[in-house]
């Protein structure tokens, strides 16, 4: 009696039927008689089954021949967008660390359409092996030119051969892939003779390996058949790869630095727990503020106030305009902050404005009139010096500027806010120095009642302390600049 | 410890929040203004949580990385602006066709092209109208403050999990630009990775472990529409959101969302205070767009005015509704430029003043 | 002894492409007459001396079309 043990048979990577695809025939693939997808996708099952990875693979397939590969493969897989595939890969590689992204791709999909994702994730040394399969032609779609067409070769869209005055020159992947730094591995092979497949063979599994062992970006390029498409035999088929294909693009290793990279550790798992969420997340309680019933007591806060602040781009002004909402917020108002961008926001004159309520906001535009403009270029206060009406407060800094003619009942204040502020030994701070000016202004006028004069003081010091927390002469400087506003305007 | 939970936040960074706390595992994303301050929080605080940041090489490589952590059962999030939506579309109508969840903000500024870095609306028509090709729709937010950026962004995580689709965030750039007082609502408790998930799985589990939008067999294809088209039917019924404002006598409403919404509510006071019965409605989405709540209106108006920041998009949305049973009008700003109270009380005296000769 | 093998191609798996047949060293692989359900001729091991290289796997696109079988007497 004898047996028989099958020494090359079926990998068990593939399905045992391909119930996937339409159709009667579920024995066999989709591509035609003698194409190199087929003996790729045989040398990748082996490689895969090999190295006992079935379960980590992600496959992300791409559009062009190739985009059934998950008809076949029994393991993750993903068909994706044209030449999007290792951008899909990324996503996949980065949320789950512990898999392993194969990205399949034909010469359309990676050297055309896909080369910016292709050589951008290469780039980045993602953790996911790419292998390419360059048969010279766009095989799906009929035949037409590839960025891998060879000069001269005629292709349905090349009916005269591939010109290269008009059409360019046979991309070379490998070589532009070699360009970069972070790829560890990049060989080109061919799916020709047993010789070239079986050493397509070791290559593909060196791949796998660097994926299994985190290693980083490996790259195989394999040269295949299209005998279909290209109108040739079997023989002639490797012929035209072997002697013509190759001039073009060589065969060999481009680079290995399998052996020397090191295996990269998964990153920490990301952290969910609430609790720990919490504490990243949220600011810590500061010791400031009021309580939640706390009402200012002026009748000034009875409605929604419109502030407006404009001067010149890094002036601060923007700062200025976050500083009053944070005052407000520490006493429990609605406020909204809104900043002017625009062409205006790329240098040039730049304004925010700041409504603060104790209702909900409603618009959070200014554009009549304001209850405060704090104006420090000529330019801002000439452009909204319509906007001060009877009864609106205008800061201004004086050093630098003239006052325009303004209705009867505006509160003027002017300030020489940056003078004080470059004797207090640093030009930021004057954007305290206008704040301490305003509140010296609110004093005298009794626009502030009651508590809420000294209230003022304090709740700018709060405000200060919770922007600059962790830098005490900071806050220093701000509570200086703010006492030499008010006695500016006091003296 | 103690912490505050009260936070002054810019629209674009109370999105991220909204995300994080909603356990979002991955942001993928590339700058373009006024959405940058999106990506820009992203690079802050997801790596604070040891959670995943990426700035993509385009913004076809992030939707595309959204696609990959998705289909991985993960929460995927990427921004942009008009312009960057556009190339996003393809990975949108394959998401959609995957049935894979993702959230996308869209801080909307002005168009055509380049059009300008202003506020618009008029991303509308590509929102709400499924946006790639291949006809599918997406639930889409429209928030009008920072406090909804958070909190609808967190929503969405929800909305596109639970019917598995891609949702909207469509915020005009002044929602993204402007900083207000924002409430953080709880983080989420850790979430298993989405049952889809084909992270690890054979198929002899019984679970599939593969996507794919292609479907060769007309009949097999026509199929999976009609299920996408029933959930779609269903997503209208639940999902319609607004907010009404003084709509119970109404005779004239006012129709706007995002911040042209804040100018209407200040303009039907204004209305009221001249005698004219304003109210305004304020859909909170514009897909499923709250036919419902502005059907409900109809026992008392007799005319309609959108508010918008565009040409003229959702006024297409509001005739529908009310099958044109009544007059609908516009009143409208653009390229940057937005709506005032006092051209919209204008506009609608206008309107009145025909409805009742 | 030495060890023997066949080349089993299911009849029909095989799309008639040929590559087994240029390829195997000992040439004993030949395209059949006969077409088979796919309208292929399909290929065959046309004479003893298999040494079971596994060249024609290799070089067969198809993923169970070719089993190369190593007979061992009990």
């Amino acid at each position: 009696m004898s047996k028989e043990i099958v020494k090359f048979g079926k990998s068990p990577v593939f399905f045992d039927s391909f119930t996937r695809r339409p159709g009667p025939v579920k024995t066999n693939m989709h591509y035609c008689p003698g194409c190199g997808h087929g003996i790729l996708h045989k040398l990748l099952a082996e490689a895969i089954a090999d190295r006992g990875i079935q379960e980590k693979v992600m496959l992300v397939a791409p559009v062009g021949c190739a985009v059934m590969a998950y008809y076949y493969f029994n393991c993750g897989c993903i068909s994706v967008p044209h030449g999007r595939a290792p951008a899909v890969g990324t996503g996949i590689a980065r949320v789950a660390p512990d898999k392993m992204v194969i990205s399949y791709q034909g010469d359309g999909d990676l050297a055309a359409i896909g080369f910016n994702e292709f050589i951008q994730a290469a780039n980045r040394g993602e953790k996911m092996s790419v292998f390419f399969v360059n048969n010279s032609n766009y095989g799906m779609t009929g035949g037409q030119m590839a960025p891998t067409t060879l000069p001269g070769q005629k292709t349905t869209t090349t009916p005269y051969g591939r010109n290269v005055e008009v059409d360019g020159y046979p991309m070379k992947v490998c070589e532009l892939l070699n360009s970069l730094d972070v790829p560890v591995y990049i060989e080109r092979c061919a799916l020709t003779s047993t010789a070239n497949i079986q050493k397509a063979r070791k290559s593909i599994g060196k791949a796998l390996d660097n994926l299994r062992d985190r290693k980083g970006f490996s790259f195989v390029e394999l040269l295949c058949a299209c005998p279909i498409n290209l109108r040739k035999s079997a023989a002639d088929m490797n012929k035209f790869i072997d002697e013509e294909m190759t001039k073009y693009y060589p065969l060999g290793c481009f680079r290995d630095r399998s052996a020397e990279s090191e295996s990269k550790p998964l990153p920490p798992p990301p952290i969910h727990d609430p609790e720990t969420v919490r504490s990243l997340l949220y600011p810590k309680k500061l010791d400031i503020g009021v309580a939640h019933t706390f009402r200012n007591e002026s009748k000034l806060f009875d409605r929604e106030l419109r502030l407006k602040m404009a001067g010149f781009g890094g002036q601060g002004i923007l700062s200025l305009g976050i500083m009053l909402a944070n005052m407000a917020k520490l006493r429990n108002f609605n406020v909204s902050w809104l900043p002017s961008y625009g062409p205006e926001q790329r240098g040039g004159s730049a304004n925010c404005s700041v409504i603060v309520s104790r209702n909900k906001i409603g618009s959070p535009i200014i554009d009549s009139s304001c209850d405060l403009l704090i104006a420090i270029s000529q330019t801002a206060l000439d452009k909204f010096k319509d906007e001060v009406v009877p009864g609106s407060v205008l800061i201004y800094d004086s050093s630098t500027m003239t006052l325009p003619p303004l209705p009867e009942g505006v509160i003027i204040c002017g300030v020489n806010a940056s003078e004080i502020a470059l004797k207090l030994g640093n030009a930021k701070c004057a954007n305290s120095v206008l704040l301490g000016a305003l509140a010296a202004v609110l004093k005298k006028n009794n626009i502030l009642e009651g508590g809420d004069k000294a209230d003022f003081d304090k709740v700018f010091n709060e405000a200060v302390f919770e922007s600059f927390s962790s830098k005490p002469e900071v806050i220093e400087l701000n509570r200086l600049a703010f006492v030499e506003g008010e006695k500016a305007v006091n003296a | 410890m103690e912490y505050n939970n009260r936070v002054l936040l810019v629209g674009n960074e109370a999105a991220v929040y909204g995300a994080l706390l909603a356990g979002c595992d991955s942001y993928f994303g590339y700058p373009i203004t006024p959405a940058s301050e999106v990506a820009q929080e992203a690079a802050l605080l997801f790596p604070r949580l040891k959670r995943v940041f990426i700035q993509a090489e385009s913004e076809i490589g992030a939707i595309n990385m959204v696609i990959g952590a998705s289909a991985m059962g993960k929460r995927a999030m990427t921004a942009s602006s008009g312009l960057g939506i556009s190339l996003k579309q393809e990975g949108v109508s394959y998401l959609a066709m995957y049935e894979l969840p993702a959230v996308i903000a869209d801080i909307t500024r002005s168009g055509p092209g380049l059009g300008n870095i202003g506020p618009e609306q008029s991303d509308y028509f590509q929102l709400t109208k499924g946006g790639g090709h291949g006809g599918y729709h997406c639930p889409v937010f429209a928030p009008d403050s920072a406090q909804e950026m958070c909190d609808m962004t967190y929503a969405a995580f929800d909305i596109a999990e639970k019917y598995r689709t891609p949702v909207y965030i469509m915020a005009d750039g002044v929602i993204g630009q402007i900083m207000e007082t924002v409430t953080l609502p709880e983080p989420r408790p850790p979430r298993k990775d989405s049952p889809w998930s084909i992270a690890g799985k054979r198929e002899d589990d019984g679970t599939p472990n593969y996507f794919t939008t292609l479907y060769l067999e007309h009949s097999e294809l026509e199929q999976i529409r009609l299920r996408l088209e029933a959930k779609y039917k269903e997503i209208e019924k639940n999902e319609q959101r607004s907010v009404a404002y003084k709509l119970d006598d109404a005779e004239l409403v006012l129709c706007a969302f995002g911040v042209s919404a804040r100018v209407a509510l200040r303009a039907v006071d204004v209305l009221r205070s001249q005698g004219v019965k304003a109210g305004l409605l304020r859909p909170q989405t514009v897909w499923p767009f709250p036919k419902d709540a502005l059907r409900g209106t109809l026992k008392t108006a007799k005319a309609f005015l959108s508010v918008e920041m565009n040409c003229g998009q959702m006024i297409d949305d509001v005739k529908l509704a009310i099958d044109c049973s009544r007059p609908v009008h516009l009143v409208s700003r653009c390229s940057g430029n937005i709506p005032s109270v006092a051209e919209i009380v204008a506009r609608a005296q206008e309107v009145m003043k025909e409805v009742t000769k | 002894m030495s060890k023997k093998f066949r080349v089993d191609i299911a009849f029909d798996q095989c799309k008639g492409c040929g590559r087994c047949v240029i390829a195997c060293p000992k040439k004993i692989l030949k395209l059949g007459e006969k077409l088979n359900v796919q309208g292929y001729p399909a290929a065959y091991q046309a004479a003893d001396g298999c040494i079971g290289c596994g060249g024609c796997f290799y070089q067969c696109p198809e993923p169970g079309a070719v089993t190369v079988l190593e007979i061992v007497e009990d």
